[in-house]
């Protein structure tokens, strides 16, 4: 078996939302102890609700946000405390696609010059020619014209754009990609055109990817596993039809079954679990199982401790009751 | 225009067949190089191309910008060609009326005012240009810095800018003028000093919320320097507010050295300025009151000019205001 | 008898909006009907038209929106902006209905709540504004529709202010608002897209639930195949400002008819069956400032023909309830030798 590419190592990122000098301190628990690794070439996605921490956990591994424990070893390197010129140097290996398309490209320069913004960073190629060729490849690589290279972002539409962000990540030949909701904000015939272009990269220059988003239908499709997040907390993680067809967790249930089925028969007539509440605040969480108050089958010990991430059967699982089963 | 040649050239008006009759070649399948799949919507045009399109929509903004221009050329043209200077006292000629000789009339020691207004001319819009520019490189990199780096040393910067923002103005111009006299370049400094806060908060304010957009983050992520982020994304990205305060400014420093002047701190007799000409006239406003007309509608139009610019720049800069 | 038995008629709507650009025609010829009860799936992409259709009928326009064209009968009632000698006749005519027979529940509930007043403003107002009930009664009917929608302890939540409530709740109180008056049609408009999974499966059980016992008709406005699979009885599919194709829930997903349908039904992907290939539909939606003359899907069609360019294809009857606008039905009947399909 290769070596991980990635690993994450019982990562924390908390926030400090304290209002005020005198108020008693809040802390916003966006990462709590996640563990887990990435192989080389492949794609694990990562899904869960607003506020379960999957967004802040990307960008805790890109270092936007800072980590407040934990390690992030990447390519066999602790990046973790990494600064200046180091961290610029591991920037060429691991890069981010985002969200909102529309943000994500500054208003103000040229496709031709967002595209070459990283190599001009990282003076890569010496002559500014040379990258101008390279960002016309690059827009091949993602089906636009060369001749889109002196037009503005406002010109295109979010699909469009969202292919000269990829155009612009791949710029600097990372090997591990996280791709932070990037077809959320598109339609859906420009989804599948996003995916498939993520998907054909991806074979060819061997990236791994890290695919957070809420639509499970679309991370089941790209990912080779899945994790599940539940605020803060990575409860399930493992292959993902594995995983799609029989979730352990009784929170992955629940959210699988949530899913509108496209198809009007199974659609209308499948059984869902219905979750009662909502996401509990992520601000001071209490101890034991974040997932009790809405879990349907709670227990006293659930209230107690936090169940750790566990091997069941080839996959990891954080339930006390899952472990039980399996005889732990 | 593909579409209307495609009419021209098929020899029946199919909209007015019934589907039976259309005929079969129609329905032959389309080449891919015929369709248009992956067309960007609107023509190309820069953030700067677009803004000076509708700003020349504004009229009023328009005209005013002719005035500023004409203005500028006649201050410089003006005192050149004329045979008088701003000094030049012609006992002989007091307080006389509009003539061709002197299209302005003279003031009680015989100058041209003409000669003057275009004087005063140059030192206003000299002052307030040179304030604008001084507030725009002092203003945009301390607001920039403080809004990028956030933090400690903003909340540091910030409170030396209440401090500076809470001492009036006029305290600051006359402490100014008695330690390094009253010329051009103290009232220039005087008023530099007090006005460059108020462009700073905005662009602190700014630069805060645009440093948490996806672009400002993508650099980042890229390894882009902290200059580069803060000058390539964010600053460029507040230009429009940037542009109009900078424009605004221009009239605030004219009024504030008019104002100056008039009240008798400023520049000295007989360097003439809008303000001290108008000051001149008051003692004899009953009888000619002409000669505070002048240079009084010189400030009031100018200012106006620059306002409508302002006014122009901010809608055509920012089309969300509207 | 036909036109009686409809609740909603739409008739050749088309609507522009003006713009720096140029005019935007968004809404290009509509027409299509719905019988009470019945819950009706308008899907299409953004721009396709959907939303603006419904804003049309409801006559919420934006300020630069204009219809131009058609007729909507609601009701046994012609509410176009046409039937009315003026535009204050028109407006007072749809202040009745709205909120009355005819309500809406939106995408977003934060902007459509005013944050400064409490629920129980918001709830009552509408109520007092349509019946002759007195203040206090409102507010027990207020209650009842709270409890209603699932909102737990309404007695104490009604004196709370949006912000107080999560978006889940706050969409619960938005359907509870449309509710007031028990409605005859429904309009919700993305009811879900900016709620999470196990919240969405929540509301849309909840307003299925609610149609159902209510005997109320709803247009459910979505991109989201997968919700309308799940909720809807027939489907309107909306591109380039026009309904390409109408059906009942199973024609459109098992037998459809138009390119665009099967187009987007190839770029989903349906987690119960295996992975197969994606298939995207290449390209990106027409510029609806300079609509085609033809079939607005002909620059992205695999299927495109010459006429498709040049005029827009009628729309061709497939059974009682499955209508499809495009060439490839008279081609398909020119080559079974001319009878109709």
């Amino acid at each position: 078996m290769t070596e991980p590419y990635v690993r994450i190592k019982h990562l924390k990122t908390y926030f400090d939302v304290t209002r005020g000098v005198f108020s008693p301190k809040q802390i916003v628990k966006a990462v709590d102890d996640v563990s887990f690794d990435i192989y080389p070439g492949e794609t694990l996605g990562l899904v869960g609700e607003s506020g379960c921490g999957k967004s802040s956990l990307g960008r805790t591994i890109v270092k936007i946000n800072k980590p407040t424990g934990g390690q992030i070893v990447i390519g066999g390197e602790d990046i973790t405390k990494l600064k200046g010129e180091p961290l610029r140097k591991f920037r060429r290996e691991v890069q981010m696609i985002f969200q909102d398309p529309y943000a994500s490209l500054n208003p103000r320069m040229t496709v031709g010059e967002i595209i070459r913004e990283p190599m001009d960073v990282h003076h890569i190629y010496a002559t500014r020619a040379e990258r101008d060729a390279r960002a016309v490849e690059l827009l091949h690589t993602v089906g636009l014209k060369p001749d889109h290279i002196r037009r503005y972002p406002h010109e295109f539409s979010g699909g469009q754009r969202q292919r000269i962000s990829i155009a612009r990540t791949l710029a600097l030949s990372p090997k591990f990609i996280i791709c932070d909701e990037p077809i959320s904000a598109l339609d859906v015939s420009i989804q599948a055109q996003i995916i498939n272009l993520l998907k054909h990269v991806q074979r060819q220059m061997g990236i791994a990817y890290l695919f957070i988003a809420h639509d499970i239908g679309m991370v089941k499709h790209i990912s080779d596993r899945i994790g599940v997040m539940y605020l803060g907390h990575l409860v399930e993680i493992g292959d993902s039809n594995d995983l799609y067809f029989h979730p352990m967790h009784p929170y992955t249930q629940a959210l699988l079954s949530a899913i509108p089925i496209p198809d009007p028969v199974i659609g209308k007539s499948r059984q869902r679990v219905i979750l009662q509440g909502e996401l509990p605040s992520p601000v001071n969480p209490p101890p034991g199982c974040p997932f009790r108050m809405r879990c349907p089958c709670a227990q006293e010990r659930c209230a107690a401790e936090m169940p750790e991430l566990r091997d069941v059967g080839g996959r990891k699982v954080a339930c006390f009751k899952v472990h039980a089963d399996f005889g732990f | 225009m593909e579409e209307k040649m495609n009419r021209a050239n098929s020899p029946l008006n199919v909209d007015a067949l019934s589907p039976e009759e259309i005929p079969g070649e129609l329905f032959e399948t389309l080449d891919d190089s015929e369709k248009n799949s992956e067309f960007v919507a609107m023509e190309s045009k820069t953030y700067f191309q677009d803004a000076w399109s509708r700003f020349r929509k504004n009229k009023l903004a328009l005209v005013s910008l002719v005035f500023i221009a004409l203005m500028i050329l006649a201050a410089i043209v003006v005192p050149i060609v004329s045979p008088y200077t701003y000094d030049g006292q012609d006992l002989t000629m007091r307080n006389a009326g509009s003539s061709w000789q002197h299209p302005f009339g003279t003031d009680r020691f015989g100058r041209d005012i003409l000669v003057r207004v275009m004087y005063g001319a140059r030192i206003s819009l000299s002052v307030g240009f040179a304030a604008a520019i001084l507030n725009l490189i002092i203003g945009v990199t301390y607001g920039g810095i403080c809004g990028y780096i956030g933090g400690k040393v903003d909340l540091v910067l910030m409170r030396i800018v209440d401090i500076l923002y809470s001492v009036p103005t006029l305290l600051y111009v006359i402490l100014i003028m008695l330690v390094f006299g009253s010329n051009i370049f103290s009232v220039l400094l005087a008023i530099s000093i007090s006005s460059w806060v108020g462009m700073a908060r905005q662009v602190r304010a700014q630069v805060l919320s645009l440093k948490e957009q996806e672009f400002a983050q993508a650099a980042y992520v890229i390894g882009a320097s902290r200059k580069h982020i803060l000058f390539k994304h964010l600053v460029i990205n507040c230009m429009g507010p940037i542009i109009v305060n900078t424009t605004l400014m221009v009239p605030n420093a004219i009024f504030t050295e008019a104002f100056l002047a008039f009240v008798g701190i400023g520049i000295s007799i007989p360097m003439a300025s809008w303000g001290t000409m108008a000051n001149d006239a008051r003692s004899q406003l009953m009888l000619y009151p002409m000669q505070m007309v002048w240079p009084v509608a010189a400030i009031c139009l100018t200012m106006l000019s620059l306002h409508f610019i302002g006014d122009g720049l901010s809608e055509a800069l920012d089309p969300r205001e509207r | 008898m036909q036109e009686s038995k409809n609740l909603l008629e739409v008739k050749h709507l088309t609507v522009d909006f003006s713009t720096d650009q140029g005019t935007v025609h968004a809404v290009r010829d509509v027409s299509f009907s719905l019988v009470p009860g019945e819950i009706l799936g308008i899907v299409g992409e953004s721009g396709s038209g959907k939303s603006v259709t419904m804003y049309a009928v409801m006559g919420l326009l934006a300020e630069n929106g204009r219809v131009t064209g058609g007729e909507v009968i609601f009701d046994g009632q012609n509410i176009s902006r046409g039937a009315f000698p003026t535009a204050k006749a028109y407006n007072r005519a749809m202040c009745a209905i709205r909120g009355k027979t005819l309500s809406m529940i939106f995408q977003d509930p934060m902007t459509f709540l005013n944050p400064v007043l409490t629920i129980e403003k918001q709830l009552v107002e509408p109520i007092l504004n349509h019946t002759k009930l007195s203040h206090a009664e409102a507010r027990q009917r207020a209650l009842e529709l709270m409890r209603q929608v699932g909102i737990p302890s309404p007695e104490k939540r009604i004196r709370q202010y949006p912000h107080e409530f999560s978006g889940g709740m706050r969409q619960r109180i938005i359907i509870a608002i449309a509710l007031a008056n028990n409605p005859k049609l429904i309009i919700a408009d993305e009811p879900t897209t900016a709620l999470d999974v196990t919240i969405q499966a929540q509301i849309l059980e909840l307003i299925r639930d609610l149609s159902r016992k209510a005997g109320s008709s709803t247009i459910m406005i979505t991109h989201d195949l997968g919700v309308v699979a799940s909720m809807c009885d027939r489907i309107n599919i909306m591109y380039g400002g026009k309904v390409v194709e109408t059906g009942t829930d199973k024609e459109i997903f098992y037998q459809p008819n138009h390119p665009y349908t099967k187009g987007l039904l190839a770029c989903i992907n349906n987690p119960e069956e295996d992975d197969q290939d994606l298939v995207p539909i290449p390209g990106s939606p027409p510029d609806l400032l300079k609509p085609p003359a033809g079939c607005p899907f002909v620059d992205r069609c695999e299927k495109a023909m010459k006429i498709c360019k040049l005029r827009m294809p009628e729309p061709t009857r497939l059974s009682e309830t499955h209508i499809s606008a495009c060439w490839l039905n008279e081609l398909a009947r020119r080559g079974r030798g001319g009878d109709r399909p």
